[in-house]
């Protein structure tokens, strides 16, 4: 397996305040990779670091061997990198379609998109029936399931996720964590963030624990699962 | 949509069923006594009821224009752009000069008119470039920076326009010839001038192009997804600095068109025209639910038309009192429809 996604020694700030001390993840082709830790971790702020939103004040983050920090944050959505970020931030005075179609901005083969449309809207048959209501209006779990298709809309190589079950029915949880597995077997690497850290490592192939903006434990998630800190800190058993 | 407002309606606490009470009389009771007004006037003198409205309309375009760039702006950076009425008299002095200095066309012949449309295109270029130029030098750096500090440099920025404009135009106003037809058509006993003509043909498309745009490709698209949320916006894969510079352009060539169709139809060019102008078109802005393109159009015309009703009609407060009438309107507006006539507070989950 190649690394598709690598993250070395990464030390990002909001101003005087260090969110990550010091991250390094490695994302391999066609694995779920997951981030967990509690909040205040780092974990979002190493997404956004990813796609382009901040800027980390050192360490560097390669993407198919090419160097992407400090790239522009459109340029690498353009590169394969789609993120459905924290809070779902769906566009509410749009429609779902005209929020889908935004995910799709910089696809210009209007045949393929259409394609994928279908292929999403069959994923989320929830999503058809609302296909012409403002997003604002729906409710937590359907906002959430916009904001998933939405970034399968670009097409992506990897894919990120920032706590997709945040808020939602359990039914809902089970339903967004058997989605993520079909994405996956589309072909589709996906970079996982979880505080419901027990569904996260059931469907992970790979985990990294961050606490206080540092990695403190990685390892495969089966490992992680028995690992006795682990289950004490973040299993809740 | 009429079903699910009315059903809105006298919802909610008792207090605010009382203020939907009071909103929805106090506007029956405005709209009645406007038409008891406009029926008075109308009854009086028909000719001048409708010469008047036209002429208010007129000016009503050219408002709604400028009135466009506020809200475009408005509408994406949620920053009231102070300088934007000094844009337009920029371009209202930038017309004057390169039609009659540049050009050196001084009257209505062919020289004249292709003068125009090529002013036309240049002024619209003007206005889009001085415009980007603000936001790239002033606004970029400030768009993370508490609100405050973005409003004044816009205010300083008004000030700047104003002193470049002092010493393009001089500190008297100047008068300067029209290129394009004059004269006067009539339709039955109502007498329209040509002008007024020209200055809808060039107007109205611009509007609706404009609208077009906004609504329809997908620049457009771009512009509203980066009003609703920059971030996400980002991670579409939109240019969200070239986003809001388009926007910032666009918003520039509609004050660059205003600026030509003013100086054409009103003759004169003076370095506080901005003030007033602006001033008048930031209210059109407001009055239409600042943020919302079709509400700068109607704002706009309605402002214009109000204005042309009440200083040329027999039964009506008259010219010296053009601008009170003005802002009186928007005051009600405000108390009773703070969003403004098209404005809607939107209801959000979060």
């Amino acid at each position: 397996m190649s690394a598709m996604l690598e993250v070395k020694n990464i030390q990002v700030a909001y101003g005087k305040i260090i969110a990550v001390k010091d991250v390094s993840v490695t994302v391999n082709q066609g694995e779920i990779v997951t981030l967990i830790g509690s909040n205040g971790a780092g974990k979002s702020t190493t997404l956004r670091t990813i796609s382009g939103l901040i800027k980390p004040k050192s360490g560097e983050i390669t993407f198919n061997g090419k160097r992407i920090d400090g790239m522009p944050g459109h340029e690498i959505v353009g590169m394969g990198i789609c993120h459905a970020p924290e809070g779902r931030r769906i566009f509410p005075r749009m429609t779902v379609k005209e929020n889908l179609e935004l995910g799709a901005f910089l696809r210009n083969n209007k045949g393929e998109v259409a394609a994928d449309m279908a292929k999403v809207l069959d994923l989320f048959p929830r999503l058809k029936e609302r296909i012409d209501q403002r997003a604002g209006t729906m409710s937590g779990g359907e906002q959430q399931m916009l904001a998933v298709s939405r970034a399968l809309m670009g097409d992506p190589k990897l894919l990120l996720l920032d706590e997709p079950s945040m808020g939602l029915a359990p039914v809902l949880v089970e339903l967004i964590f058997d989605t993520i597995v079909k994405i996956r077997q589309q072909g589709v690497t996906i970079l996982l963030i979880e505080q419901n850290a027990t569904a996260a490592l059931d469907v992970a192939d790979r985990a990294y624990v961050l606490e206080s903006g540092k990695v403190k434990i990685s390892g495969s998630a089966k490992e992680l699962s028995a690992d006795d800190k682990v289950t004490k800190a973040y299993l809740g058993h | 949509m009429a079903k699910a407002t009315d059903v809105k309606k006298f919802t909610g606490t008792p207090g605010q069923i009382r203020r939907q009470r009071i909103e929805q009389s106090g506007a029956i009771v405005i709209i009645l006594l406007m038409s008891v007004w406009m029926l008075a006037n109308l009854i009086k003198a028909p000719e001048q009821f409708v010469q008047v409205a036209i002429s208010g309309l007129r000016n009503g375009l050219i408002y709604a224009l400028i009135a466009l760039g506020y809200t475009l702006v408005y509408g994406i950076i949620e920053l009231i752009n102070f300088a934007h009425g000094d844009l337009f008299m920029l371009s209202a002095i930038f017309s004057s000069f390169f039609i009659t200095y540049w050009i050196g066309a001084d009257q209505s012949n062919p020289k004249g008119w292709l003068a125009f449309a090529s002013c036309l295109v240049a002024v619209m270029i003007f206005g889009a470039v001085v415009n980007v130029l603000i936001e790239r030098l002033a606004y970029r750096r400030l768009r993370k920076a508490p609100r405050l500090a973005p409003l004044i440099t816009a205010v300083g920025m008004s000030f700047l326009l104003n002193f470049i404009g002092l010493k393009w135009n001089g500190s008297t106003p100047r008068q300067w010839p029209t290129v394009i037809p004059s004269g006067d058509i009539y339709i039955g006993e109502i007498r329209i001038s040509l002008i007024t003509l020209w200055l809808f043909l060039i107007g109205l498309p611009l509007l609706l192009a404009l609208n077009y745009l906004v609504t329809n490709t997908k620049q457009g698209k771009a512009m509203r997804a980066t009003s609703q949320d920059k971030d996400a916006s980002t991670l579409m894969g939109i240019n969200v600095n070239k986003t809001i510079a388009f926007t910032f352009a666009l918003g520039g060539a509609m004050a660059g068109a205003a600026g030509l169709l003013y100086q054409q139809s009103i003759g004169t060019t003076s370095y506080n025209l901005g003030f007033q102008l602006g001033l008048i078109a930031f209210t059109s802005a407001v009055l239409g639910g600042i943020g919302n393109l079709w509400g700068a159009v109607v704002g706009g015309l309605l402002i214009g038309l109000i204005q042309g009703l009440n200083d040329g009609l027999p039964y009506a407060f008259g010219q010296q009192w053009s601008q009170s009438v003005v802002f009186t309107i928007l005051i009600i507006i405000l108390v009773f429809r703070p969003a403004g006539l098209l404005g809607k507070a939107v209801t959000e989950k979060v």
